[in-house]
């Protein structure tokens, strides 16, 4: 049977096998998995226990509960001062993911440029294409930090360049900007009238300042689409709620494709959103302390062991430098796991200007860090 | 509660020190100086400090004997305590009197309609028993009690005993 050309054409993982490999072997260490090692805050779970015993288990309205929409509308203008209507900007979906797919669809024309960071998530470069756009990749190294700066941006704007594609605190490289960086990145956004796709996922795990969402920023509002969702802060990867905020027109479009499609997202995951709104403020800080704590250990083991590393802004990732061991990323995590049953994302997963770097996540328990650490120094030797 | 933009800000604060000890007594001040960026002489000085001070009282572990089948299992009563606290004293030279004793474990001091709730451990019901008829119940000022033996633990001091299996993640996901 003959699949779209346009499926077909999108590149495998390239490390699939190496996945495959990962999940095949027993008593693996594995820094390597992209979701909190926290279960889910209980007043959640049992949240979600009760609405179920009370029998909601319906669809709900294609935009989402009411209840939660205006609970992220309050969030977000208490935490940012950051407005948007739960009636008109505001859509509620089965995690970012879907956000990520929606808001493309509903923006590109069939070959129409759109700007991707090199490295970064995996899905934004595929899903733009299933939309019919075309990627071009803004690479960013790890000499300048991988940061995005106005001088790159403008390298990879050309005529024709409708949007790009933001991710931070960024996945994998734990990067993220402060306020002053992202109001020069959003002068060019202006300049070049582009419009802005902010995925903020890890918004609340940002370490050393407060985190700024660019739609805060002059000018900006109006051409932003802000993604955010439950999964990390919340620990509710399973329970797969993201919502995108906007202009009434993205998001009457995105809510078009979203009713044919997913017509809602779950609604024992949206009980459980509004539970985590309400009353999770505590455990979410606690996670955070958590986190930061073993960032710092982390990246002073990995200095120490020999591994250069940066210490990233965000996230619960780690990009460690692997170029003086002479391998390969791929390479690297492949020996690592025969060798010492550590499992960790060859950098190259997140785009060629990955290579020579490796993804370790800290959500994982200090126990397993500190075991994981001394087995990487031993594979070093 | 509504989230506010919060802060992990560690300062000149040592009190972090303490939260990581209570959640893992065996991290070593090496790993603990790594988590808090700070010098591992500074911890190692911050937490003698808190062992002088009284306020880390101890190092202990965690122990479910429940697990262990061939164990003689011991017994616990939570005790409900009246006393009539005394002039100059209030309560507590009475509860003084009450927790030198080995066999309890806890002592509260509550508001209600008791005044002391002690946790008493012994070998078995009758020994527990013999502790509050001929040891508690003899002390002067003791009023009345009211003893319930407990049946199984749970939860105690924030850690749920029961395994509770957490690996529930795929190996490995972007």
């Amino acid at each position: 049977m003959k699949i779209s050309k346009i499926v077909e054409k999108i590149k495998p993982s390239g490390i699939r096998e190496f996945f495959d490999l990962v999940i095949g072997m027993k008593d693996v260490i594995s820094l390597g998995v992209g979701e909190p090692d926290f279960v889910t805050p209980w007043n959640i779970c049992e949240s979600a226990i009760f609405s179920l015993e009370k029998g909601y288990t319906s669809y709900t309205s294609n935009k989402g509960l009411y209840e939660l929409r205006s609970a992220i509308s309050k969030y977000l203008k208490n935490k940012y001062s950051l407005l948007y209507s739960p009636d008109d900007n505001m859509l509620i979906t089965t995690g970012v993911s879907e956000a990520v797919d929606l808001v493309l669809r509903a923006i590109l024309n069939r070959g129409d440029k759109i700007l991707v960071p090199d490295p970064s998530y995996v899905s934004y470069e595929p899903v733009s294409e299933l939309a019919g756009g075309r990627v071009i990749l803004m690479k960013t190294s790890g000499k300048d930090d991988f940061k995005l700066t106005p001088v790159i941006l403008k390298k990879y704007i050309s005529g024709g360049v409708k949007a790009v594609v933001l991710n931070y605190p960024v996945n994998p490289t734990g990067v993220s900007y402060t306020r002053k960086e992202l109001l020069a990145l959003s002068k060019v956004f202006i300049e070049y009238d582009l419009i802005v796709i902010s995925d903020e996922i890890y918004d609340e795990l940002t370490y050393d300042f407060s985190h700024t969402p660019i739609a805060t920023l002059p000018g900006m509002k109006q051409r932003t689409i802000y993604l955010n969702g439950f999964s990390k802060a919340f620990a509710m990867t399973g329970w797969r709620i993201g919502y995108a905020c906007g202009p009434e027109e993205i998001i009457s479009a995105m809510t078009k494709i979203h009713q044919y499609t997913m017509l809602c997202a779950p609604i024992m995951g949206q009980l459980g959103a509004i539970e985590a709104l309400r009353g999770s403020a505590n455990s979410v800080l606690e996670m955070k302390r958590e986190y930061k704590r073993r960032r710092e250990f982390i990246v002073s083991r990995l200095n120490e062991i020999g591994l250069e590393c940066r210490m990233p802004e965000g996230t619960f990732y780690v990009f460690p430098s692997i170029k003086n061991t002479g391998m390969g990323s791929v390479d690297f995590a492949k020996k690592l796991l025969r060798k010492e049953k550590v499992a960790v994302v060859p950098g190259s997963a997140f785009g060629s200007q990955g290579e020579g770097y490796i993804r370790i996540a800290y959500a994982s328990s200090m126990d397993n860090l500190k075991e994981a650490m001394t087995r990487i120094e031993h594979f070093l030797k | 509660m509504l989230l506010g933009q919060v802060f992990v800000n560690n300062g000149g604060d040592m009190k972090e020190i303490l939260e990581i000890l209570e959640k893992d007594a065996r991290t070593t001040p090496e790993e603990i100086a790594k988590m808090l960026k700070k010098g591992v002489s500074a911890v190692k000085n911050a937490i003698k400090k808190y062992e002088k001070e009284g306020v880390i009282v101890k190092y202990k572990t965690v122990v479910n004997r429940d697990i262990l089948k061939d164990d003689v299992q011991k017994v616990r009563a939570l005790i409900e305590v009246r006393v009539a606290p005394q002039r100059g004293h209030g309560f507590d030279h009475i509860a003084e009197r009450i927790y030198r004793f080995p066999e309890v474990i806890s002592c509260y001091l509550l508001s209600g309609s008791y005044d002391l709730l002690i946790v008493v451990e012994g070998r078995d019901i009758q020994e527990v028993s013999s502790f509050v008829s001929e040891r508690l119940t003899t002390i002067d000022n003791v009023n009345s009690t009211v003893t319930h033996f407990i049946l199984k633990r749970y939860k105690a001091d924030g850690d749920i005993l029961k395994r509770i299996e957490r690996n529930h993640r795929v190996a490995i996901s972007f």
